[in-house]
């Protein structure tokens, strides 16, 4: 579904990512990790659109997609969260899914002064669909609260569902499980498995907590230094001597 | 009631009206800011075209023999609405679309620009003496007073509240209820983050540039049968003002404009019914370098926290 293939991205003199290849199929969570500074985000950054890579193709369900403007490729459905969370903290838990289900609600301006059946009728798919999501992630309490003023854990479940409103094919996590407690972090396991199950949207994340991506991912790719080092299922990965060594340092 | 409370009623009535207008005009500024970070020099200018589109609309109308007020009135109101939106429009499309994202000195300065060309551009036009503006809506009614003073409100006073409050209530609606006005604040909270969400960020932005112009063009008309003239300077002075009235209110904050154009409205006709008129312009701009020194955020502004 999504191929990179020999991606390289330079800033200047330093080239931060450096031939880096991966896939992801259909129903697949796939990993990055790396140790700090290993160019993870920087990969994101150029499948997500917010880069345009230096070097390399990116191909999204066949089509080359590098280059392409951020808008762009979440109208395709690679849609992805950040690092920190970014969710709208001054507008309503609900609000913030039903304003990421905009564009599925192409209709004028008019048609919303006028108040027509067909612009009623979106509405309440959107609205139906948000409290589903909410409820799938345990924020329906929540719904008319700030969004700002939600507990961490629940801020990052809210983005998660937020991505899920969009429809997207392929969800992009990066680092979903900072900051989270390990109760949390049990939550957010199966969430993301229950994403692929449930919903057949594959998954690709980074993330520093080990028993989460031994866990849910399928396979595994690590980059060191910017370069490709590994890639396998968790059990390859657990075994393979350079990733031990990249990461516990040479003895 | 006594002459000096009824004075000081009258001077309220005054600065109430004129500070609706400013409020008016104000919400252009305080949107552009929030949602862009960039303060639309020529949104002054788009107020004094919409003026001059009523006037043009008005004396049109007169020529074909029409008489009917209220038929005049909304003709006029919904052609300077459309010509100062699609001003709007063109101006951000032009100047400051294409340096969005620049350093901000440089739509600034863009602005600048656009507010001089549209100026001289009126100017050329339509002649720099000023043109009279018909006074449509005389008469008023007093609420009391005696021979030597009488307390009064017009009905171009009582016209002017009643349409900033309608204006006022469909735009907050408009904001909190509709779609559009929801993506409006999601962009002006996170507009990387809107974009990626797949909401045309452009298309958001463009639409907030046309409903401040739109809001500007009701506040020409209005002022443009308050005053009784206008001149292509129109909107220079009451773009100041109502800039000022957006950054007293708190910029970025649509509430904030409308508190600050009633707050600066009222100060200016009691500087000018107490102390001198020649004072009122002192007032309203050193009220502005007083904010700036002890609130810089604005009354309802909210200060912006760097998160950790």
């Amino acid at each position: 579904m999504l191929e990179v293939q020999n991606l390289s991205m330079r800033f200047g003199g330093l080239l931060a990512v450096d031939q880096v290849s991966l896939d992801v199929n259909e129903h697949e969570i796939v990993a990055i990790i790396g140790p700090n500074g290993a160019g993870k985000t920087t990969v994101f950054n150029c499948m997500s659109g917010f880069y345009k890579p230096t070097g390399g193709k990116i191909l999204f369900q066949g089509k080359e997609i590098q280059g392409t403007p951020d808008y762009k490729i979440s109208r395709l459905g690679l849609v992805r969260t950040f690092q920190h969370v970014r969710l709208f903290s001054r507008m309503t838990v609900v609000e913030n899914l039903l304003v990421a289900q905009h564009r599925h609600l192409n209709t004028n301006l008019l048609s919303g002064i006028l108040n027509t059946p067909n612009y009623r009728e979106k509405e309440q798919k959107s609205l139906d669909r948000a409290a589903y999501w909410l409820d799938r992630v345990g924020l329906t309490d929540m719904a008319n609260r700030e969004a700002g003023n939600l507990a961490y854990g629940q801020q990052r479940r809210l983005e998660i569902a937020r991505c899920m409103v969009t429809e997207p094919r392929l969800l992009m996590l990066d680092e979903p499980a900072a900051g989270l407690n390990p109760a949390e972090t049990k939550d957010l396991n199966r969430l993301i498995i229950s994403l692929k199950e449930d919903y057949n949207v594959s998954v690709v994340l980074i993330e520093h907590d080990m028993s989460l991506v031994m866990d849910i991912s399928d396979r595994i790719n690590v980059i060191n230094q910017g370069r490709p080092l590994a890639s396998g299922t968790p059990d390859e990965i657990r075994r393979n001597d350079d990733v031990i060594k990249a990461y516990l340092g040479e003895a | 009631m006594s002459e000096a409370s009824l004075y000081f009623i009258q001077q309220l009535v005054n600065g109430l009206t004129i500070g609706s207008t400013y409020a008016l005009i104000a919400i252009g500024y305080t949107m552009v800011y929030g949602i862009i970070g960039m303060i639309n020099f020529a949104h002054g200018e788009i107020y004094m075209i919409g003026a001059y589109t009523a006037l043009i609309a008005i004396t049109g109308l007169a020529t074909l023999g029409v008489s009917w007020l209220p038929l005049i009135l909304i003709v006029a109101l919904v052609c300077a609405v459309i010509v100062s939106s699609a001003m709007g429009w063109a101006v951000e499309r032009a100047a400051y679309r294409p340096v969005r994202g620049r350093h901000r000195l440089i739509p600034l300065i863009s602005a600048i620009g656009m507010s001089i060309f549209l100026q001289n551009y009126v100017h050329l036009a339509q002649g720099s003496r000023n043109i009279g503006f018909p006074l449509m809506i005389q008469g008023g009614f007093d609420f009391g007073g005696d021979d030597t003073f009488r307390g009064s409100i017009s009905y171009m006073q009582m016209t002017i509240f009643v349409t900033t409050l309608i204006c006022m209530t469909a735009l907050s609606l408009f904001i909190s209820r509709s779609r559009i006005g929801r993506a409006c604040r999601a962009v002006s909270q996170d507009l990387g983050m809107a974009n990626l969400l797949g909401i045309d960020t452009n298309r958001i932005i463009a639409a907030t540039f046309v409903i401040g112009a739109a809001l500007a063009a009701v506040a020409g008309l209005l002022l443009g049968m308050y005053y009784g003239s206008i001149d292509p300077l129109f909107g220079f002075i009451a773009g100041l003002k109502a800039f000022t009235a957006a950054v007293l209110g708190g910029i970025g904050s649509i509430p904030g404009a409308m508190l600050g154009g009633l707050i600066l409205g009222v100060s200016e006709s009691m500087t000018s019914g107490y102390i001198s008129g020649a004072y009122k312009d002192v007032v309203s701009f050193g009220l502005l370098i007083l904010i700036l020194l002890f609130k810089p955020t604005g009354l309802l502004g909210k200060p912006e926290v760097e998160k950790i």
